[in-house]
């Protein structure tokens, strides 16, 4: 006999739930669609202060719910003092104001003190040989690029409107704008990241993994049901958007189950013999929200990677010729 | 605003009915009915993709060379007949000079070059598959090109919250028709690579109906006041990608015209 203890948290009025397989009844009964599919559509919120990693200075896996509080508000703090008046963060943007933190967000809270529950220190397994090889090429491949403000290229992903933290998979925080929008249609589970309007479409037909030329920044999803769990395995990685150092062959296992009207527990195990000796978990939650999501034109409205070339290339000018500046003709 | 539209549409409509019954390119397979989803509604799920040379110009064209030298034959134009009602765009005097400068200007100005978001309805005959996901309080339509997606809001309908190049997109079923009214957009996207624009003030009304099962009838209604003298009408089918492993995969080009976007602004070796 299984037990799934499930810590449900609202608020900080947390409560377990106790999942007995085998014998007992079920304590919430998953809605289905019209086609019979365990009902995971709506909107869905993951953003957490909980930390991917356990901090160093704290052992227990999970806190009280006092402490969770005095955690939670302690990480807010120190997100709002970004935007201090007089720094330069203050200078950049209101971070609050225009929900660029998590200070609007519907928070996915958990008791945890790590989203890694393993391994079971709740921090990121030993880095492999081939690992610690590929980490000092990476950065090496970064002095190359040269400077942040040297070409479009040398900035972050982000920066670029490339791809963000969001979409994953695995999908996990991505400091704001936390959201998705889940859609099933016979066959599929679509999956709509606000981030940069990054749509995973799952098929759980049973279709084999394309051939390994094909490689994406989100990888290839293929999903299917075990009970009421969606089960979604993606490979096919293209590497240029490493997860905490993850490359082309990282292989993820999701598992998002409904635990309530306002739950999902999402679980996952990021598997990379390239990087890590063995293979992590996260056990993460997200929660209800409210739609609608707008359009996020990331990169149609990306003036600020064009403005900071052309002000680092003025600046560059400036020096050279003693303040004459040329303008840009573009 | 919304009556005398639809006034005017309605005269529009009966004036130009039996012309209308003549040209369009596409009409309805008679009685074709379309296989039931779950809901009992008319099931169009599937990955859908248009055949035609639209994208390159809505309206009839012939053949012409590459814009860019270098590509040769694989950049040159193929030749359409067009998918507009009447043949013509009803630009107003002014929007047609516009057009024409954007035409000249194309490598400098066409949004899809830039790899933004195509609008609508340019996004449904580009040269890539999308995927219908049907539900009961959404339709999704997701494009291959660029990620592009639209939420087609069957229920809890609202108002545009802001512009955007997708605009905001609200359903309803009319018998076998998926019918979407589509407003909210900026003025920024085009209708294909030929310079065809709208403006902010665009609304789009479009018809999507089985037509057998791998094809859709895709019916568009365009109204733009600030650039058409008139609405108009396009049509074309839509075909289903039937390949048994058939899937969006990603277009994501940013990284694709970095270097045309902001290559200028590299930094020199020397400095």
């Amino acid at each position: 006999m299984s037990i799934n203890v499930t810590k449900i948290c609202s608020g900080f009025a947390c409560f377990a739930v106790f999942a007995i397989s085998v014998s007992a009844q079920a304590p919430y009964k998953v809605p289905r669609t019209p086609d019979g599919q365990p009902d995971l559509q709506g909107f869905w919120s993951n953003a957490t202060y909980t930390p991917l990693e356990r901090p160093n200075n704290v052992t227990k896996e999970f806190y009280t719910p006092a402490e969770a509080a005095v955690a939670e508000k302690a990480a807010a703090a120190r997100e709002l003092a970004e935007t201090e008046p007089g720094t330069v963060a203050d200078v950049h943007y209101d971070f609050t104001q225009f929900g660029l933190d998590r200070s609007q967000a519907t928070l996915a809270r958990s008791l945890r003190t790590s989203l890694i529950v393993d391994p079971k220190n709740g921090r990121l397994p030993p880095i492999t040989e081939e690992g610690k090889k590929i980490l000092a090429m990476r950065a090496e491949e970064a002095k190359r690029l040269g400077g942040r403000w040297d070409s479009a290229q040398s900035n972050q992903l982000d920066d670029r409107c490339i791809i963000m933290a969001g979409p994953g998979p695995p999908m996990m925080d991505a400091a704001y704008n936390s959201n998705y929008h889940i859609v099933q249609a016979p066959g599929y589970v679509m999956i709509l990241t606000e981030m940069i309007h990054d749509v995973r479409i799952i098929p759980l037909d049973g279709r084999p993994q394309p051939s390994a030329s094909v490689r994406q920044w989100m990888g290839i999803s293929r999903g299917r049901w075990d009970g009421d769990t969606l089960v979604v395995e993606t490979t096919n990685f293209n590497g240029k958007n490493p997860l905490r150092g993850s490359t082309e062959n990282m292989k993820v296992v999701e598992r998002l189950r409904r635990a309530s009207d306002d739950v999902i527990e999402y679980n996952f195990t990021v598997e990379d013999k390239s990087m890590w000796e063995r293979p992590w978990s996260v056990e993460a939650v997200m929660k209800k929200t409210t739609g609608p999501l707008f359009e996020h034109a990331c990169h149609e409205g990306n003036y600020g990677l064009y403005n900071t070339l052309v002000g680092a290339r003025l600046e560059e000018q400036q020096k050279a010729t003693g303040g004459a500046i040329q303008k840009d003709s573009k | 605003m919304r009556k005398p539209f639809l006034a005017r549409v309605t005269v529009l409509a009966s004036v130009t009915c039996v012309a209308a019954a003549v040209t369009l390119v596409t009409a309805q397979t008679p009685g074709y009915r379309a296989p039931r989803g779950p809901d009992g509604k008319p099931n169009l799920n599937g990955i859908w993709q248009a055949i035609n040379s639209a994208n390159y110009d809505i309206e009839a064209h012939s053949a012409a060379p590459s814009p860019v030298l270098d590509l040769g034959a694989s950049g040159a134009v193929p030749a359409g007949l067009g998918v507009v009602e009447g043949g013509t765009l009803p630009y107003t005097p002014e929007a047609l000079k516009k057009r024409n400068e954007n035409r000249a200007n194309r490598l400098k100005l066409d949004p899809e070059i830039k790899c933004y978001l195509p609008g609508v309805p340019r996004a449904t005959y580009m040269p890539f598959p999308f995927q219908i996901i049907q539900s009961q309080k959404h339709v999704m339509v997701v494009h291959e090109y660029a990620g592009a997606v639209r939420t087609i809001y069957m229920a809890d309908q609202t108002e545009a919250p802001a512009d955007s190049w997708m605009g905001w997109s609200n359903g309803r079923w009319e018998g076998e028709t998926l019918v979407v009214d589509t407003k909210g957009f900026n003025d920024l996207s085009w209708f294909d690579r030929s310079g065809n624009f709208h403006s902010d003030a665009l609304h789009v009304v479009e018809r999507f109906t089985a037509r057998s099962a791998d094809t859709l009838n895709y019916e568009v209604t365009v109204e733009d006041s600030k650039v058409f003298t008139r609405p108009w009408k396009m049509s074309m089918p839509l075909y289903r990608r039937v390949e048994p492993n058939a899937q969006i995969l990603e277009f994501r080009c940013v990284e694709f015209v970095e270097d045309l976007l902001y290559g200028h602004l590299r930094k020199q070796p020397s400095q």
